[in-house]
């Protein structure tokens, strides 16, 4: 196969992804605020509806409005892709994803197929005003019926995206909102595969401790091996891409290996995702480990104002610090 | 609260209100003006769905009593309403139903045992929308009026000629979802059909605490089209729906129907409306049950004679044997079926917790 590599922004990789599966399969339909004529306030729609035309609906503001009429529409056999404009404004649709796309499959016993893909924009890091910065995928997660899961980079954002589109469960797919601009080389022409869905993988092989990341912090796992590596420690970094299910195969295949854990998010870690890594972590490779497992992430209070909002993100010295603590002799 | 404060029969609301024969059972000149063709096989038809309808919500209702249900949301004093409704669509046009549709389930052939599962708790939702035409019901209120309109967006989208019909209640029409879909209905011109079954109460809150400006202006006010129609009048509501369905199906613009009908019983088997409703207004509202008007219409026009009640009498009873003989056969729902349902395919996390139960499962054996 050829590959046809460019490089590309994680905003693009995803633009490019709605614009082949859009030419693919013409049931795919998109949802959203500012998302035809403007192209979205990220711009990932851009140019989408001069070519698809009344297949990308700017719709009310009204977000329950927004998964309740894609629930119907797929229903009728259509595809439909959401796009909430901000995470912070994903809780006025709370219902409509917890209690009936989630559920309406079980709820049928296995009649219905909802796919539909509900894209977030998650987490911080630009500098906005409240309610533009959260990360909520820790409810989502808690909710059987769904899939959750979180590109990190170009790539991913485009074969991630095809595949969530492509599948016929409802996916809620989170995009880093402040890598959107990230550059990197990336093939936008690759077939859909839907493995890249349910799949962790390893961005970089290491031996002494495991940085588990996801979405936005991604880049900062990586930023730490980087300077790991420096200082004489090999670091593992493992791109958990699927949040539910998580793929508890490759996560303590590589906790098993280096014995020793950080997990990073931006979310708080008061019964985040990492509560839930560390505990299977702590299930299945227990008499691996050489420390305890560290977490690193958002404190437990609610997002801070723009300008405070570096102390509450974790980068690179905090994880550097979990490092420390779980390499220590 | 006043004892009209639930609800006032239509006779006593204002001209407005679509009515084409009196509790009596007499037609009026609005009928007479043509606005429907009036035939005694119309009339019989909307007559044995209306009595089995009415005879399967009382075993039901027996049944919840002998325990072989969990719950029961009773129908009686509905039947009107929804079996005027549903007959005014064409088989094909898809129906989103809140949970107390269970005349109009009937109507669309949806068997006895199917409507009973949820109630049972064999499940949460048993037939198959699709062979139907009529969803799954939602218990989450006016949830299903937002999956309806996305629906009728699809139809448009295949440039079909179906409706879309969604029912709703006066407690639900507070929702959020309800005006949601109210607004989004009338910006996408969805090919769809509110239809609001009034009934004056939503669990012990009286319908005068949900709006206080008529439910058809507040359509008006979002660019629908609306009417009001006495719920407990089969004809009215039949004309009214089949006028409206058949300008959404021409392409006008989508719209909504108050019916206004009566809860005759409580909002279920759990619940007890001596608590915070006057008797003198059931029995106001007896003197206009939707029923025995069609009775008395077919009687003075002789488009039934004592014959034909009977038949469909008996039919009514075997209606209820079959009821329960079917309830009682429904199979227990497994849960193992239930991993396998999450999503369209078993993953590899749930396989390992499903096989985790059923190995502690067979640990007693």
């Amino acid at each position: 196969m050829t590959t046809t590599a460019t490089t590309t922004t994680l905003g693009r990789a995803l633009n490019e992804g709605l614009r082949q599966a859009m030419r693919d399969d013409e049931r795919v339909i998109l949802l959203g605020e500012d998302i035809a004529a403007l192209g979205g306030v990220f711009r990932v729609t851009d140019g989408l509806a001069a070519e698809f035309g009344d297949r990308v609906v700017d719709t009310p503001l009204a977000e329950s409005g927004i998964v309740g009429t894609a629930i119907g529409l797929a229903l009728r056999g259509y595809r439909p892709v959401c796009e909430i404009q901000f995470d912070g404004f994903v809780y006025p649709a709370f219902d409509q994803i917890v209690s009936q796309l989630a559920k309406m499959r079980a709820r049928s016993r296995g009649l219905l197929r909802l796919p539909v893909t509900i894209r977030i924009p998650v987490g911080g890091g630009i500098g906005a005003v409240e309610h533009h910065s959260e990360s909520n995928e820790a409810y989502f997660c808690h909710t059987a019926g769904l899939r959750v899961v979180a590109c990190g980079h170009p790539q991913d954002a485009y074969d991630m995206l095809r595949a969530a589109i492509a599948c016929d469960d409802p996916v809620i797919f989170y995009e880093p909102k402040r890598r959107y601009w990230d550059r990197a080389e990336a093939d936008l022409a690759r077939p859909v595969d839907g493995d890249t869905l349910g799949h962790a993988r390893v961005l970089r092989e290491g031996a002494d401790a495991t940085v588990v990341a996801y979405g936005p912090a991604v880049a900062v796992a990586l930023g730490v091996a980087e300077v790991a590596a420096t200082e004489g420690r090999s670091l593992e970094v493992l791109d958990l891409r699927s949040l539910s299910p998580l793929d508890t195969t490759e996560l303590c295949r590589s906790a098993s290996k280096t014995g020793r854990v950080v997990v990073v998010h931006e979310a708080p870690v008061n019964v985040g995702l990492g509560a839930e890594i560390a505990a299977t972590v702590m299930e299945h490779c227990f008499y691996d480990l050489e420390a305890p497992v560290e977490r690193v992430g958002g404190y437990n209070v609610p997002y801070p104002p723009a300008r405070a909002e570096g102390d509450y993100l974790p980068d690179l010295d905090r994880v550097l610090d979990a490092v420390d603590r779980v390499c220590a002799p | 609260m006043s004892p009209d404060s639930g609800a006032a029969p239509a006779a006593d609301r204002a001209d407005d209100v679509l009515r084409l024969v009196d509790p009596a059972g007499t037609l009026n000149e609005r009928a007479a003006a043509g606005m429907l063709d009036v035939t005694g096989e119309l009339v019989r038809g909307l007559y044995r769905d209306m009595a089995l309808g009415r005879r399967f919500d009382q075993e039901a209702y027996a049944l919840q009593r002998q325990g072989e249900l969990g719950l029961w949301l009773m129908s009686l004093g509905q039947e009107a309403a929804q079996a005027g409704s549903i007959r005014a669509l064409r088989a094909d046009d898809r129906v989103f139903p809140s949970y107390r549709e269970h005349v109009a389930a009937l109507c669309r052939g949806i068997p006895p045992a199917e409507l009973l599962s949820q109630w049972r708790g064999a499940s949460h939702g048993s037939w198959d929308p699709e062979r139907y035409h009529f969803h799954i019901y939602s218990l989450v209120l006016a949830t299903q009026t937002l999956h309806a309109v996305g629906y009728a967006m699809g139809v448009r989208y295949d440039a079909a000629d179906s409706v879309v019909l969604t029912y709703f209640g006066d407690g639900a029409s507070s929702q959020g979802d309800a005006s949601e879909a109210l607004n989004w209905a009338a910006v996408t011109s969805a090919p769809i059909v509110f239809f609001c079954q009034n009934n004056g109460w939503a669990i012990s809150t009286p319908a005068s605490k949900q709006y206080a400006g008529p439910l058809s202006e507040r359509a008006r006010g979002f660019g629908l089209d609306a009417v009001s129609v006495d719920g407990n009048d089969v004809l009215a509501v039949h004309a009214a729906t089949r006028a409206m369905a058949e300008r959404v199906r021409a392409g006008g613009a989508p719209g909504l129907i108050e019916a206004h009908t009566y809860r005759m019983s409580g909002h279920s088997t759990s619940d007890d409306p001596k608590r915070y409703r006057d008797h003198a207004e059931l029995a106001r509202w007896e003197a206009h049950d939707p029923v025995e008007r069609v009775r008395l219409l077919l009687t003075a026009r002789g488009w039934a004679d004592e014959d034909y009640f009977a038949t469909v009498a008996s039919e009514a009873e075997e209606l209820a044997a079959r009821t329960r003989e079917e309830c009682r056969a429904l199979p227990e729902p497994s849960l193992s079926d239930t991993f396998r349902h999450t999503l369209c395919e078993e993953t590899e996390a749930l396989r390992r917790e499903r096989e985790g139960f059923e190995t502690y499962l067979e640990s007693f054996l």
